[in-house]
């Protein structure tokens, strides 16, 4: 237990010596240094134009000092404080720009509002993804975990899956320290009515319910389910964004008013039950592993706590058939709410109709903190009246005396198609204008950190002026849901699943950091420490897969029990690297036999095995990854009018030009278009191109012909040219 | 290491408010400023992101992995100042010179893409090794435009043709990239042998109409306007081949189908456990395997039977009977264009059976004239009539020829029947009436008798003298082996080349997921190779499958939480 011996320290680093980015004070020079570190990509800063000179040029420096944002101007402004708000919100800020957070209350930074838990297939690769940028929500779940578990263990490296149990109200708090401590944010609370739009298109910034304007070249809209939200029990409905809290409304209308199209979609959140009131003594309890998982890549947030226990129940043929006799209570079959739920996030009600021969489904009991009685009852999702609720829940072995909480609700709420919004997540018609989270048609925390910490990079390098980034599809999970999100046609909210990535093999937890930390570190996310702590491990994987492919073993015990363990003979002399290669061995049969390397880290140890191992499967997923990168990633003019291309299908015309995509990979991906259209495509982009540099060339050739006296060689070089071709 | 990093990906210009300046073309990375010194790397062979930049205001970052830099190689990328290929990657090769036209003094494969002359030097033997290379068959380094004369060797090393190889290397070429043209006998059996060779090799078979698509994307070719893209996939190209046998692929798209099918069941199955872990029951792994070997028996049979070999290199086997001096050997002659066999008007001229290759529609066709059947006591003619008979059981079709003169007759009715006898009634027969020229009567097809239909599967008129009818035999024959089902020898599909290669590339994807398992690697390995094989099987029938799985996920299980 390494770990746990250091805990001690690293405890007392962790609080009193807050990390790199909240500094200790005064905050001016950390936040300076940040500024620095991302500036050095630029030695020379190109001149602000000019909306953000003005921007800037009335910001006193001193006033900054205080923290006290006296002054309206903001370089970005981020309206929601949930899990998009929260990282778009730290990034901006630790990238040096003056942010302003917006939220509807500021107790609920941050807030789990359902399932206590982080991670999961494909959406813990999301998480360490976020975390090897320079995100915050690693690292939250490394610190609040109530339960870890890995998933899908023994079913392969990009697959295996980290999911913790987190305690929700601790969640909320640490985020809401975090972001309170960050220099540069400032938080307020407010409704936002209107986004203030100036004469170019552009965003200028917010306007609250109570007339307040606040000023910013750059604003990232993350409203969750709060716009025009509705919560339904039964036939009973309220406007809000979620139980207890009041929706946010005349955004949607000014949204609307700016050409944007906006849909309804609708999830739900199942009853809370008393953890007094359940016996536990029948059901099977679910431990969390003996050996924590991470999210987080740096260490010093590997802090080991002491978990609680899930509990497994199921459903009887009492709950079916209550179910079944009450169908027309619930909003889907009674007929009053028809927005899209999720398939994957189906209702207990669904769950029953759908799939009629199947006598019962796993329910999951999950605590949903240390010193909260509250039970989060998983998998129980319904749109029953509250009266019914309760008997419901005690049809449940295990529940049936059970007292609820919380009534189980649905949530009916306002998105914006995501097809609106380029894969930087600015969108179309506004320049300036960002959005993330919910209000792009997800769902799931991961899947709006994901967002939120991209949609805050670019806010940021927007408000000065910086190029955007976009991740590419094939880059990340990242990159796979957003270019997912502005491609396709979404009925129903998104939630990120591994077979939606078609190279996952090559996007794995393991590797999160060596795909993604380098360009954090480019973009100013990453601090000195936390880079050399990322070389040094990547230093030591690149030895320690040397040293295998060089040391060699004969005989003796190590070699009786690999050819036991993988039921193949070991030659003589073979290296530990072919050893490693064979099934069923794993790094661990080294360490066992001595023959491990003691200075690699667990998580050290599996890079290199898998580096190893699955060599042959990686590099044919990179083959083939880099067969189709280079046509896919051509880039389609935005200006293309796909109306006037004939050559292209009638419907593929139509939803091209309703997408917008911004490269023929994308466009491939547009429900309806076709190989064929594509092909189409090509051949019009050609022709348009040398048009174009038939063009350039005849103007080059006329302008140097004006200037024969002075430059004689490019003529010359332009005639040779053009002869050639 | 310095020089490992690249920063270009943060590189560029500003937003639409300030126009880029004009970049340096067939640099990667369009401007590469110094980067900072403390990001230099201490890690060896490590190097970062690549910068994809586009023409908006948007960067597009590939960011690579860095653990696994030394896999991507991307020497030679970037530098085709500035024009884009299609799929530049790969090498395609294709029959350049028309098929099916009977046989022709000399035919030409060519090859076109990064890897044309390796791929060459693999196909191509020069016969005269130049003295400056140490072991001439290791490494073909040929002069642009410079012909050289050798021979053609399969992967196993056996000539299988004459030919003069003309390298017209990048950017002198049609394609503008490194072209490679053999040219071959005419037949189109050393045609297809060769090209096979080829896509052994590792190229890729041309689409309809790549090589003249890549030469206009490349710039060689200037055409005036992009509206001709349906003239330009089908002008320069194997698809008229293609198309005559689009027709008759019935069977074939139905077995394809339901391989697919079960790709996509097989996926979902997997799929759903590693979405939804805690939530399903455990993978039947017995029925995985099992579904798996059904499968890969059934691409293998397709393969076999489907012809690939059969058809490319044997073609059809086509034999002509009937009673003596009905008009065979004309018919032959006719046919094949040539006077390959003798004919007079002496019945019984023809002993031995007289071989003559056409083409049909790209599938090259061997034709067997044979002795006509008849009770003989002449001892060579009764070999002959043996012979014919043992070429009528080895014929993938038979044709049986009667004279329009005698019509139907009762010897007639005797050989069929001990034709099919011998045959066992498999092989189809196709009724052919010669010598229509000579009826000057109603038209013998007015009246097709109760007893030919129940034998024959087509009926055609011909005749050998004008050369009337040969067109509808051929697709007569098309007919008759694309709808008729062979018991005996599995099915006879005529698959083309290209569905030929994506079964190849679905079988090869099904053994290596059958060692998978056997290997006992994660489940997750599985679904790669059941994707490549899906994807495979999608290109012939021409689908997509991410979004089928995850519908089929959710409409399958009940999953949730």
């Amino acid at each position: 237990m390494a770990a746990a011996a250091r805990l001690p320290r690293l405890t007392h680093r962790l609080f009193s010596v807050p990390c790199f980015y909240r500094g200790p004070l005064p905050w001016f020079p950390s936040a300076k240094k940040i500024q620095s570190s991302s500036e050095s990509f630029f030695p020379t800063r190109r001149p602000l134009r000019r909306r953000c000179r003005v921007v800037y040029s009335s910001i006193a420096p001193d006033r900054k000092i205080h923290g006290v944002d006296v002054d309206a101007s903001y370089d970005v402004i981020v309206v929601g404080g949930g899990h998009a708000g929260c990282e778009a919100a730290l990034a901006s800020a630790r990238l040096g720009a003056k942010t302003l957070l917006l939220t509807l209350n500021l107790d609920r930074i941050a807030w789990q509002p359902c399932n206590p838990a982080v991670g999961g297939p494909a959406k813990s690769q999301l998480v360490h993804e976020v975390d090897a940028l320079g995100g915050e929500i690693g690292k939250m779940a490394d610190r609040c975990y109530l339960q870890k578990r890995v998933l899908n263990l023994s079913k392969g490296p990009a697959v295996r899956a980290l999911r913790a149990q987190t305690d929700k109200r601790e969640y909320a708090m640490e985020m809401k320290k975090i972001v309170e401590s960050t220099p540069n944010l400032f938080i307020r609370e407010a409704m936002v009515t209107e986004v203030l739009v100036g004469k170019n298109d552009n965003v200028e910034g917010v306007c609250t319910f109570f007339g307040m304007n606040f000023y910013a070249p750059s604003v990232v809209l993350t409203t969750g389910t709060f716009m025009s939200g509705k919560i339904w029990v039964g036939r009973t409905s309220m406007p809000a964004g979620r139980a207890g809290e009041s929706a946010s409304h005349g955004l949607t209308e000014n949204l609307q008013q700016l050409g944007f199209e906006t849909d309804r979609l609708k999830t739900g959140t199942p009853a809370r039950v008393d953890y007094r009131s359940v016996d536990f003594s029948g059901l099977e309890p679910q431990h969390g592993d003996d050996e924590v998982g991470w999210f987080s890549f740096d260490p010093e947030y590997h802090i080991e706590r002491e978990q609680m226990c899930c509990y497994l129940t199921r459903t009887t043929k009492s709950t079916h058939q209550l179910i079944k006799d009450n169908l027309h209570e619930t909003p889907t079959y009674g007929g009053w709410v028809d927005a899209k739920g999720p398939r994957y996030c189906p209702s207990i009600e669904d769950k029953i109709v759908r799939f009629q021969d199947k006598e019962s489904h796993q329910i999951f009991l999950e605590p949903e903190g240390r010193n909260v009685p509250e039970l989060y009852v998983q998998g129980f999702s319904t749109g029953l009246p509250e009266r019914l609720q309760l008997g419901l829940l005690r049809t449940l072995p295990g529940l049936e005396n059970c007292l609820m909480l919380r009534p189980a609700y649905a949530v009916e709420y306002d998105f914006l198609p995501a097809h609106q919004c380029f894969r930087s997540l600015m969108t179309k018609k506004i320049e300036g204008l960002f959005f993330s989270g919910q209000i792009n048609g997800t769902t799931g925390y991961e899947e709006a950190a994901a967002q939120g910490i991209l949609s805050g990079i670019n806010a940021a390098r927007h408000s000065c002026g910086k190029p955007l980034i976009v991740l590419e599809r094939e880059s990340s999970y990242i990159g796979t849901l957003i270019d997912d999100l502005v491609t396709k046609d979404l009925r129903e909210p998104y939630r990120m699943l591994t077979s939606r990535s078609e190279h996952r093999l090559l996007l794995r937890a393991d590797n999160a950091d060596s795909r993604l930390t380098p360009l954090g570190r480019e973009i100013g996310l990453i601090d000195d420490r936390r880079w050399n702590l990322y070389q040094s491990k990547q230093a030591r994987i690149v030895e320690e897969k040397e040293r295998l492919k060089n040391a060699r073993v004969s005989g003796g015990d190590f070699s009786t029990e690999v050819s036991l363990l993988s039921g193949q003979p070991v030659r003589d002399s073979a290296t530990l690297e072919s050893i490693l290669k064979k099934p069923h061995i794993e790094y661990k049969v080294l360490d066992k036999h001595g023959l491990g390397n003691k200075l690699l880290s667990k998580m050290e140890k599996e890079c290199v095995e898998i580096d190893i191992k699955y060599e042959g499967f990686i590099i044919r997923q990179q083959s083939q990854l880099q067969q189709i990168v280079k046509q896919q990633h051509r880039p389609l003019p935005e200006d293309l009018d796909y109306y006037s291309l004939t050559t292209l299908s009638l419907e593929s015309r139509e939803k091209l030009s309703k997408v917008r995509p911004q490269t023929i990979g994308q466009a491939s991906r547009v429900g309806g278009v076709s190989p064929a259209d594509i092909t189409a495509l090509l051949i019009i982009l050609e022709t348009n191109r040398r048009r174009e540099s038939a063009k350039k060339k005849q103007e080059f050739l006329r302008a140097a012909a004006a200037d024969t006296s002075k430059d004689a060689v490019p003529i010359a070089a332009a005639a040779a040219n053009g002869a050639d071709s | 290491m310095a020089a490992a990093f690249r920063f270009g990906h943060l590189l560029g210009f500003c937003c639409r408010a300030r126009p880029p300046p004009p970049l340096p073309r067939g640099l990667p990375h369009h401007r590469v400023l110094a980067s900072p010194s403390r990001h230099v790397s201490r890690i060896p062979c490590c190097w970062a992101s690549i910068s994809h930049l586009a023409d908006g205001g948007d960067r597009l970052v590939l960011t690579k992995d860095e653990r696994s830099a030394s896999l991507g190689t991307r020497s030679g990328e970037g530098e085709e100042e500035g024009d884009y290929l299609v799929d530049s990657s790969s090498t395609i090769a294709a029959i350049v010179t028309s098929l099916g036209g009977g046989p022709a003094a000399v035919g030409i494969v060519r090859l076109s893409g990064p890897a044309a002359v390796s791929i060459a030097g693999q196909v191509f033997r020069p016969a005269r090794v130049r003295k400056s290379d140490d072991n001439g068959i290791a490494c073909w380094r040929p002069t642009s435009h410079f012909v050289e004369y050798g021979v053609a060797l399969d992967l196993q090393g056996n000539v299988i043709d004459e030919v003069l190889a003309i390298p017209m290397l990048a950017p002198r070429s049609y394609t503008r990239e490194d072209v490679v043209e053999l040219q071959c006998h005419g037949n189109d059996i050393c045609l297809h042998r060769v090209l096979r060779a080829c896509l052994e090799a590792g190229a890729r078979l041309a689409e309809p109409g790549e090589f003249t698509l890549r030469a206009f994307l490349n710039g060689r070719l200037d055409l005036s306007q992009a509206e001709n893209v349906g003239k330009l996939v089908s002008s320069k190209s194997i698809a008229a081949a293609d198309s005559a046998l689009a027709g008759i692929q019935g069977g074939f798209s139905s077995v394809v189908q339901s391989l697919r099918r079960q790709c996509i069941e097989l996926l979902v199955d997997i799929e759903a456990r590693l979405d939804f872990d805690d939530e399903m029951p455990a993978l039947d792994t017995g029925h995985v395997i099992r579904t798996i070997d059904g499968m890969w028996k059934d691409v293998q049979q397709a393969l076999d039977t489907a012809s690939y070999g059969r058809l490319l290199q044997s073609g059809l086997q086509v034999t002509i009977i009937g009673r003596p001096n009905v008009g065979k050997s004309s018919l032959l002659n006719a046919w094949s264009k040539s006077d390959r066999a003798i004919v007079t008007e002496i019945a019984g001229t023809t002993r031995d059976v007289v071989e003559a290759n056409v083409s049909v529609r790209g599938i090259p066709v061997t034709l067997l004239d044979t002795a006509g059947i008849r009770e003989t006591d002449d001892v060579v003619e009764r070999i002959g009539v043996q012979r014919s008979e043992a070429a009528a059981v080895g014929a993938d079709v038979i044709i049986m020829t009667i004279s329009a003169v005698e019509g139907w007759t009762s010897d007639d009715e005797k050989l069929v029947q001990h034709i099919q006898r011998s045959t066992g009634s498999a092989t189809p027969m196709i009724l052919v009436t010669n010598k229509i020229d000579s009826l000057v009567s109603a038209p013998i097809s007015a009246r097709p008798t109760q007893l030919e239909g129940n034998y024959f599967k087509k009926h055609v008129l011909t005749c050998a003298v004008t050369g009337q009818g040969v067109g509808e035999l051929e697709e007569a024959i098309l007919d008759v082996i694309g709808i008729e089902p062979i018991p005996s020898g599995g099915r006879k599909w005529a698959t083309n080349q290209r569905q030929c290669e994506q079964l190849v590339r679905t079988r090869d994807a099904l053994s290596r997921l059958r060692q998978s398992i056997d290997e006992e690697l994660p489940l997750d390995f599985w679904t790669v190779d059941l994707r490549e094989a899906a994807l495979a099987l999608g290109q012939i029938s021409g689908s997509d499958i991410s979004e089928e799985v995850l519908s089929n996920i959710f409409s399958k299980f009940c999953i949730g939480k």
